[in-house]
């Protein structure tokens, strides 16, 4: 007898959820995330809006380099672009916040498009290498055009409002953050399977044999480094209203390097691992920072070394996923799923994710 | 032109450090194909290393730099062992990554190790200033340059001479054939490393004598991308040439225009050779085109 999921009808083979269980652990899912807030503490509320902000940057970035392929260290410069440009325009030209924050999103993309040009000349780790250059120059524009951006100096951000409330608070943004994360990662799965982002994924594989079945490789690539730069130009900017306050040490290299870890670590190319890579990496160091407060009393000693704990995990994490386990959590995720697939027996016949 | 001849003193002087720094990054893409982004921390081992081994042991500082550079020795081949081995073969992210992570690894190791605050050790470099001509100069970073040159051309010697040199190049041109040779290809890669990390540490000793010990050396391995693009990724004597150039327009930026411009001409420079030529001055003219 086979075991395993067997569609006998085109609706079902290509929905977007294509088994019940899958639907049940969605709905389980949503469940929990809207029950959340009313029994966490500030804490973890504070947490779970990071890894809501982190979530839609991974996707973001996961859509240039895990869908399309093309390596980039600009994640810092791009947030960045998004942060300033929903924060100035609200505090300069007075507009509303969700005026605000779609356009930061647009000018996001329009930047990364430009620092995208190169990836239609360079690959592979010339286009990494120009990708930083954009990093660092962005950096230095946002600390050397004081007129424009503050300089060095934070810049406060107006608090957003909806319905007289205020959104900048841990209750009140979660709302936003789940809303926000969920519609990013819909139209990302549905992104995907649609002919735009089929071609991504062409052009990731195979260059010059998605332009032999008619893909245009230049203008797909553009337009992922637009799409990817739209997404990450919205993290940016909800970073800004979530924090009230924006400087530009928030978005460097470490940044870039961050977020590159959260899909690596979640699994390249999956919307579950950018979720998965956002938690783990959000978490990480507040997971470590909270045993550090537990062994102050004990061992002050081992709590001084917190900094350095926390950079070691952090790159040990992400040398222990490449070497073991390079496909990330998600492929972690699929391995227990398949296992339980057919429990108790041990194997299967045919694929299922 | 005194202003013209110190910039020019201390723009070829920091050129040398990026160039040494450089060096161990061409030797590493040369025989791997792996881009290191743990340059500058390998650097940064080498600077507390000498401390170390000044200060807190006390030891005369000729046993001090061999002591340095057998330790780094000794880290470029573990860290070949076990990190770069399993992923011989990876796409190029997981390749960015893991060395990415290597250095978080290596920065905090020194910092659990040594702490944040800038030390000290005694200078073995001459220290004060020397005029040359009417232009006052100082005399450590005078003497980095011969310094540096010298080591660089004992490498280029290595490269041509020795039979591990000529196997390193070997493999840089065809592995299968170097395969077919008789070369082993992990002993030439564990050596590539080594050789990348000794080199890094001499030039983590200089930085030190010039600069001082503190976590700010490490900022040095990003600008090894600038000089490795412009002089190409392949080429020892073009990482020589763009560390020269770069620290040179760094410091010519700095003291003629000033804004803080020094501190991101390097990065346009790189954007302007990648777009013109992408193999630099001295690479291979093989580049992968879209």
């Amino acid at each position: 007898m086979e075991s395993g999921v067997f569609h006998t009808d085109y609706r079902t083979d290509m929905g977007l959820r294509r088994v019940p269980a899958e639907r049940l652990r969605l709905g389980l899912f949503a469940a929990a995330l809207l029950v959340f807030p009313f029994l966490a503490s500030p804490y973890w509320l504070n947490l779970a809006n990071q890894i809501a902000i982190a979530t839609i940057g991974a996707l973001g970035l996961n859509i240039l380099v895990g869908y399309t392929g093309q390596v980039s260290l600009g994640q810092g410069a791009f947030m960045a672009v998004g942060a300033y440009t929903s924060a100035l325009l609200t505090l300069r030209l007075g507009l509303p916040w969700g005026v605000s924050i779609v356009a930061a999103c647009f000018a996001t993309a329009a930047v990364g498009v430009f620092f995208g040009l190169p990836s239609l000349r360079l690959k592979g780790l010339y286009l990494a290498i120009s990708t930083l250059a954009a990093q660092e120059i962005v950096e230095w524009v946002v600390t050397h055009w004081p007129a424009l951006t503050g300089g060095v100096e934070a810049v406060v951000v107006p608090a957003p409002r909806l319905f007289g409330q205020r959104l900048n608070t841990d209750f009140g943004f979660y709302w936003l953050g789940i809303a926000l994360a969920g519609a990013t990662a819909l139209f990302t799965a549905n992104l995907f399977r649609s002919r735009i982002g089929r071609s991504f994924v062409a052009v990731r594989d195979q260059d010059i044999a998605a332009s032999v079945i008619g893909v245009n490789v230049f203008g797909t690539k553009l337009l992922a480094f637009a799409t990817s730069s739209f997404f990450v130009g919205l993290a940016g900017a909800l970073t800004a209203y979530y924090r009230n306050i924006i400087s530009w040490e928030r978005f460097t290299l470490e940044t870039s390097v961050l977020y590159l870890a959260m899909i690596i670590v979640g699994g390249l190319g999956t919307i579950r691992g950018s979720l998965f890579g956002a938690a783990l990496i959000t978490l990480l160091p507040a997971m470590i920072a909270t045993a550090g407060r537990e062994l102050q009393q004990s061992a002050p000693a081992v709590a001084a070394l917190l900094p350095s704990v926390q950079q070691a995990a952090f790159g040990l994490v992400i040398i222990l996923f490449l070497v073991f386990e390079p496909e990330g959590l998600s492929k972690l995720w699929r391995n227990v799923k398949d296992y339980f697939y057919v429990w108790p027996f041990a194997y299967r016949r045919g694929e299922g994710r | 032109m005194d202003q013209f001849l110190q910039l020019t003193v201390a723009g070829l002087g920091t050129g040398m450090i990026y160039a040494l720094a450089a060096v161990g990054f061409v030797i590493i893409y040369k025989a791997s194909d792996v881009i290191n982004f743990a340059q500058g921390d390998l650097l940064l081992f080498g600077t507390y290393l000498i401390f170390f081994s000044l200060v807190q042991i006390g030891l005369p500082w000729t046993v001090g730099v061999l002591l340095t550079m057998l330790v780094a020795a000794g880290i470029g081949v573990a860290v070949e062992r076990t990190v770069l081995r399993p992923l011989i073969g990876e796409p190029i992210i997981s390749m960015i990554m893991v060395t990415i992570g290597l250095s978080s690894v290596l920065r905090a190791v020194v910092h659990a190790i040594w702490g944040p605050q800038p030390r000290t050790f005694p200078s073995f470099l001459p220290e004060g200033e020397v005029m040359l001509g009417s232009a006052v100069v100082s005399a450590d970073r005078l003497v980095a340059i011969p310094l540096a040159l010298a080591l660089l051309a004992g490498l280029a010697l290595f490269f041509r001479r020795t039979r591990s040199g000529i196997a390193m190049r070997a493999i840089a041109d065809d592995q299968q054939a170097a395969l077919s040779m008789g070369i082993s290809i992990p002993r030439v890669f564990a050596t590539a490393w080594a050789l990348a990390a000794v080199t890094a540490a001499i030039g983590g000793i200089m930085l030190g004598n010039i600069v001082g010990v503190t976590p700010n050396v490490a900022q040095i391995g990003l600008r090894v991308f600038p000089v490795v693009i412009l002089g190409g990724l392949d080429s020892i004597r073009g990482a020589v040439v763009g560390g020269a150039i770069i620290g040179l327009l760094e410091f010519y930026a700095g003291g003629y225009i000033g804004h803080g411009l020094n501190l991101i001409i390097p990065y346009v420079v790189l954007i302007i050779v990648l777009m013109v030529r992408p193999y630099g001055l001295f690479g291979k003219e093989i580049i992968e085109r879209v």
